[in-house]
């Protein structure tokens, strides 16, 4: 084992910096901005007013393009964290934590869209608002663990402890993820298999299928930006008096 | 930079601890596989997996022609298949917008003496497959062109692996 000589690239050590995180999230932000501005709204108006109805369910399908994105970036947001937890754990990276830290409400966020969406869309479908199937079941565990990671994560003020208790959660906490996933196809559910893959072909013609490539897309650059945005705004709570933030054009006002 | 001997050491800590939790958790559902299934398959009833006397989900496809309803009440009869064994289903009530033959099902009920399974709720289980009608049609049409044979049930069969991958 003492033969490892794991070697990280550069960039992943200054993104530990939080001065050149600072500097190069702002400049990621804009674009971010402008790609999920873009992307959502092109693929909600294309596939919730444009795109063609389903044979079998007509138009109620079309709460796919905000049920399928929620539910995908809720569990990418899930793994993030953990990930960001990991490393925060292991390279003692305050960054991490609060990139972790940043992951949280957003990913319930999505999450909570993914249920209540999933509900909706159920009820003239199956016939049910909710089944106690494999999918859905995980899906509400995972709120759970949002949940949790969140009362945590606030229930310790100070905030390298905080993080340590939050990353070792959310990594536990991703076992779920690949039950989420897979659980429609261990399991009997009344959930559908998934018609969304890096791997396979669409399950949809492509009038169908483009509209929500762009919603998830835009949803990951959402998620992107709120991360930038609040790991900023962390950098700038925590950093409070750094020499390097004080002549900071962000705060001299110097242009 | 090398990556420092007590950051391995974490990670492979991180990396045992998730190790550990997934084969307890995996563990844990392996053994509750048969309470997490939502639904029995007919075959899972012939083969008396499922529990009589008790309320249980049957799940599976309606076979094509099998339904019957009653003219004076809301009281239907359709046999659910898994293309191996089948299951009679009595149900009064009003079914999902998405029931229709070739479709699958999910029935909550109870087995009764006649080995009839009388439903008091039923659920309607659509695929991951969309399409505009237009090319429902085109692909109906090319199909009726090529060939006679009962292939929606063969298209079926296909599109409802839960039964397959259950076994």
């Amino acid at each position: 084992m003492a033969q490892f000589n794991w070697r990280m690239p550069r960039w992943f050590h200054q993104m530990g910096s939080p001065k050149w995180f600072y500097n190069f999230g702002g400049l990621l932000q804009p674009w971010f901005t402008l790609a999920a501005f873009l992307l959502l709204t092109c693929g909600m108006v294309w596939g919730l007013a444009f795109a063609p109805a389903d044979y079998q369910q007509g138009n109620s399908f079309r709460i796919m393009y905000v049920h399928v994105p929620a539910a995908i970036l809720s569990q990418s947001v899930f793994l993030s964290m953990a990930i960001a937890g990991a490393i925060g754990l292991i390279w003692k990276m305050k960054i991490a934590f609060m990139v972790a830290r940043s992951c949280i409400a957003i990913g319930a966020t999505f999450t909570l869209i993914a249920l209540v969406t999933g509900a909706i869309w159920g009820k003239p479908t199956w016939g049910a608002y909710w089944v106690w199937d494999a999918r859905l079941t995980s899906t509400l565990v995972l709120l759970f663990l949002y949940a949790g990671v969140m009362a945590l994560n606030q229930a310790i003020s100070e905030r390298q402890i905080a993080g340590k208790a939050t990353a070792i959660l959310a990594i536990v906490g991703t076992i779920n993820i690949p039950i989420i996933k897979y659980s429609v196809e261990w399991w009997n559910t009344l959930h559908q298999s998934s018609s969304f893959s890096l791997t396979d072909k669409p399950t949809m013609p492509s009038e169908m299928y483009l509209p929500l490539l762009l919603t998830v897309l835009g949803s990951y650059f959402l998620f992107g930006l709120v991360v930038l945005t609040r790991t900023r705004a962390q950098i700038l709570q925590t950093q409070n008096g750094a020499s390097w933030l004080m002549q900071h054009k962000d705060i001299s006002g110097a242009k | 930079m090398l990556m420092h001997p007590k950051r391995r050491k974490k990670l492979l800590l991180i990396l045992g601890l998730l190790a550990g939790t997934s084969i307890i958790v995996g563990l844990v559902l392996y053994s509750l596989s048969q309470n997490i299934n939502l639904f029995f398959s007919p075959t899972d009833m012939a083969q008396g997996k499922a529990p009589t006397g008790q309320r249980i989900r049957a799940g599976g496809m309606v076979r094509d022609g099998s339904l019957e309803r009653a003219t004076d009440s809301l009281k239907v009869r359709f046999v659910i298949t898994d293309f191996v064994e089948d299951v009679k289903v009595d149900y009064t009530g009003i079914l999902p917008d998405l029931f229709r033959e070739g479709q699958g099902i999910v029935a909550q009920g109870k087995m009764n003496d006649e080995g009839v399974f009388v439903a008091d709720e039923v659920l309607a289980k659509h695929d991951e497959n969309y399409m505009p009608p237009e090319v429902l049609q085109a692909l109906n049409e090319a199909q009726a062109a090529s060939s006679n044979t009962t292939k929606t049930e063969a298209q079926s069969a296909k599109d409802y692996p839960s039964q397959e991958a259950s076994k």
